[in-house]
């Protein structure tokens, strides 16, 4: 991590950083149904990479994929410089790769520093006298959630009594704290409200900027945008469009997200509908920005 | 997020801590069984006084414990996310197996003791097994297992030793070495203590030790409380399930063996329903049947109520009828307020 600590910082184009993960021309099909398809794109340390799509565009797929939870069954996987092919997601969390989950990111009834630790509990003592360390596991939950910007009055309540950002965020900087070199995140911000979607988005830079690459996977160009240097864009598990920050902006994103012509359609739905028209006026300026295109 | 905990003033902030300490305190998941069993105790002390002498605690200790022993692997079990019916009549497998071998190859007990235990592992690791390679739910692969364990029970003592009991095994050798590690009675301040409570107290405490100081323990709350969650932060989610299930199985072992010994013959059509009892043992203990929560401490606080209910009325001169109705009440009433435990832990 040290290496590409350095590196850090994001911006400058520069000597590129090295590739984390690189996927080329990846597809997933679940019996006769196709997930994915030829999807391009690749993770640098430093660097957000975001995955933007609406349901069933097949971003679950792609992040399965890269996690380990499904092998891939088209084109090429390069992780760390090595094709490969996860059969479980211990073989992905060994190479540095962790994922943090919309919904499942903890187990809910257990507490902080149980979850903090699940999987990769530290211990002491040895032979049948070998017990959690349970001491120096809170101390360390408690000082890396300090480090994010959480401070629990106690690391023993269970997960499920905090707010959803919070619960992200402890998934982050278990992610992190585990020496995570490339950090999937599912749909972080879906189920938040304004402020605490800032304060992930806030993580997702700290986490950038330790050397992380990070994969951000979300259906909210604005979410993205301000936070992403890579944008991949599917739609119905193809990949129809993938840009550098430099060769995009906002609008073009969310234009393209929704689809020019669909949109269009809908502004004429809402004002047959005689839909107030503020909305009608705010979708046809979505409709504009496709045109320019 | 800081921000928002400093907000409120300095009253509201003393009621918010107040709540919390209730709130840990109502988080214990042995907590409503331990009411309960004070309040058992308290009941039967008054109603009948013959239940406060040493033998008579003796007596419902060696009832508990007889439930007890299964209710620490079924307790494990249900943390777990997963529950067994097979294991009234695993119970009864076990036993048979050690006694019908040893009796027709005229062996040395111990030799079925250990094929007994060799049995009542793979019972358990075959039950697991089915469970996560069929996905499919444990009630309907252990009610198969369990339909299957009682027709082998029936038809093989039958065929193997022509009767529906196994043959008596009290002159065999090795009877006497295994009875005094299986079904003796220490004698404790003047009191006979069954030897079954020992076990019945050490396999708790070392169920307690694997469920909140060790990997596995951690691993076993992970499994059932979110399987899905577990699996992708690398808990060895399959492997924990298949040990559980052993685990139960091993607990049957030692309960078949006490049996065997206790009576040196097994009735092969018992053992049924007794599945139940365990569950419930639990249940009242604080475990969850969705998984995640729960104790080793509360399973055993569950089969002490039960051992308490059970000749306590014995001892108050009641009609032993009414005993499975209020069975079934407290189990009402212990799921009823585990579940409000439950959304105090996940939300409150």
């Amino acid at each position: 991590m040290d290496s590409t600590k350095s590196q850090a910082g994001g911006g400058a184009d520069t000597a590129p950083p090295p590739h984390l993960l690189r996927l080329d021309k990846v597809g997933k099909h679940y019996g006769n149904v196709i997930a994915l398809h030829d999807v391009t794109m690749d993770v640098e340390a430093g660097r957000v990479t975001c995955v933007l799509g609406d349901n069933g565009a097949g971003k679950s797929t792609l992040i399965k994929i890269i996690a380990g939870l499904h092998p891939h069954d088209e084109g090429t996987f390069t992780a760390l410089g090595e094709e490969r092919r996860f059969t479980s997601p211990r073989s992905a969390l060994d190479l540095g790769i962790a994922a943090v989950y919309q919904d499942l990111a903890v187990v809910s009834l257990m507490p902080v520093w149980r979850n903090f630790f699940l999987g990769s509990e530290l211990t002491t003592g040895s032979g049948p006298f070998r017990r959690l360390d349970v001491a120096r596991m809170k101390e360390i939950t408690k000082r890396e959630l300090q480090e994010m910007g959480i401070d629990l009055r106690d690391v023993e309540q269970p997960v499920g009594q905090l707010s959803g950002g919070e619960r992200q965020c402890v998934a982050i900087a278990r992610a992190v704290y585990f020496g995570a070199k490339v950090l999937i995140l599912d749909e972080p911000t879906a189920a938040l409200g304004v402020k605490q979607s800032g304060v992930v988005l806030r993580y997702i830079l700290q986490a950038r900027d330790r050397g992380l690459g990070v994969v951000f996977i979300t259906h909210n160009p604005h979410h993205a945008y301000p936070v992403g240097d890579r944008f991949l864009l599917l739609k119905r598990g193809r990949s129809i469009g993938y840009y550098k920050k430099s060769d995009v902006t906002l609008d073009q994103l969310t234009a393209q997200m929704a689809g020019g012509a669909e949109l269009e359609e809908l502004a004429q739905e809402l004002e047959a509908m005689g839909s107030h028209s503020e909305v009608v006026a705010e979708v046809e300026a979505e409709v504009g920005a496709t045109l320019r295109d | 997020m800081t921000a928002e905990t400093v907000t409120p003033t300095a009253p509201a902030d003393e009621r918010v801590a107040a709540k919390s300490r209730m709130a840990k305190l109502l988080g214990r998941p042995e907590i409503g069984a331990l009411v309960g069993a004070v309040a058992l105790f308290a009941f039967f002390s008054v109603v009948a006084p013959v239940f406060l002498q040493p033998g008579s605690i003796a007596t419902v200790l060696y009832g508990a414990s007889t439930i007890g022993i299964m209710a620490v692997g079924v307790s494990l079990l249900m943390i777990g996310g997963e529950f067994d019916l097979s294991t009234g009549v695993a119970v009864i497998s076990s036993a048979l197996m050690a006694s019908l071998f040893s009796w027709y190859f005229s062996m040395n007990v111990w030799v079925g003791v250990a094929l007994a235990l060799v049995l009542s592992l793979t019972v358990g690791f075959i039950n697991g097994w089915i469970l996560v390679k069929t996905k499919l739910p444990s009630f309907i692969v252990t009610l198969a297992t369990f339909l299957m364990l009682t027709g082998l029970n029936l038809g093989l003592t039958r065929a193997i030793g022509g009767s529906v009991s196994s043959p008596s095994i009290s002159d065999m050798d090795g009877f006497d070495s295994a009875k005094a590690v299986f079904a003796s009675s220490l004698t404790l301040g003047g009191v006979e203590v069954r030897i079954t409570v020992f076990i019945w107290i050490a396999l708790v405490a070392v169920a307690s030790w694997i469920l909140l100081r060790t990997r596995v323990g951690n691993w076993i709350f992970a499994s059932g409380g979110d399987a899905y969650a577990a699996r992708a932060v690398g808990v060895p989610v399959v492997k924990t399930k298949i040990g559980l299930f052993m685990g139960v199985g091993f607990c049957a072992w030692i309960l078949g063996m006490h049996n065997l010994f206790a009576f040196s013959t097994v009735q092969s059509g018992e053992g049924i329903g007794n599945e139940f009892l365990y569950i419930i043992a639990a249940v009242i203990g604080g475990c969850l049947l969705t998984g995640g929560y729960g104790s080793a401490i509360g399973g055993a606080i569950g089969a002490f109520i039960f051992g308490m209910a059970n000749k306590g009325i014995v001892y108050a001169e009641w009609n032993p009828d009414w005993f499975k109705f209020f069975l079934g009440l407290m189990l009402l009433l212990a799921t009823m307020v585990n579940m409000v435990v439950k959304r105090r832990a996940e939300q409150s």
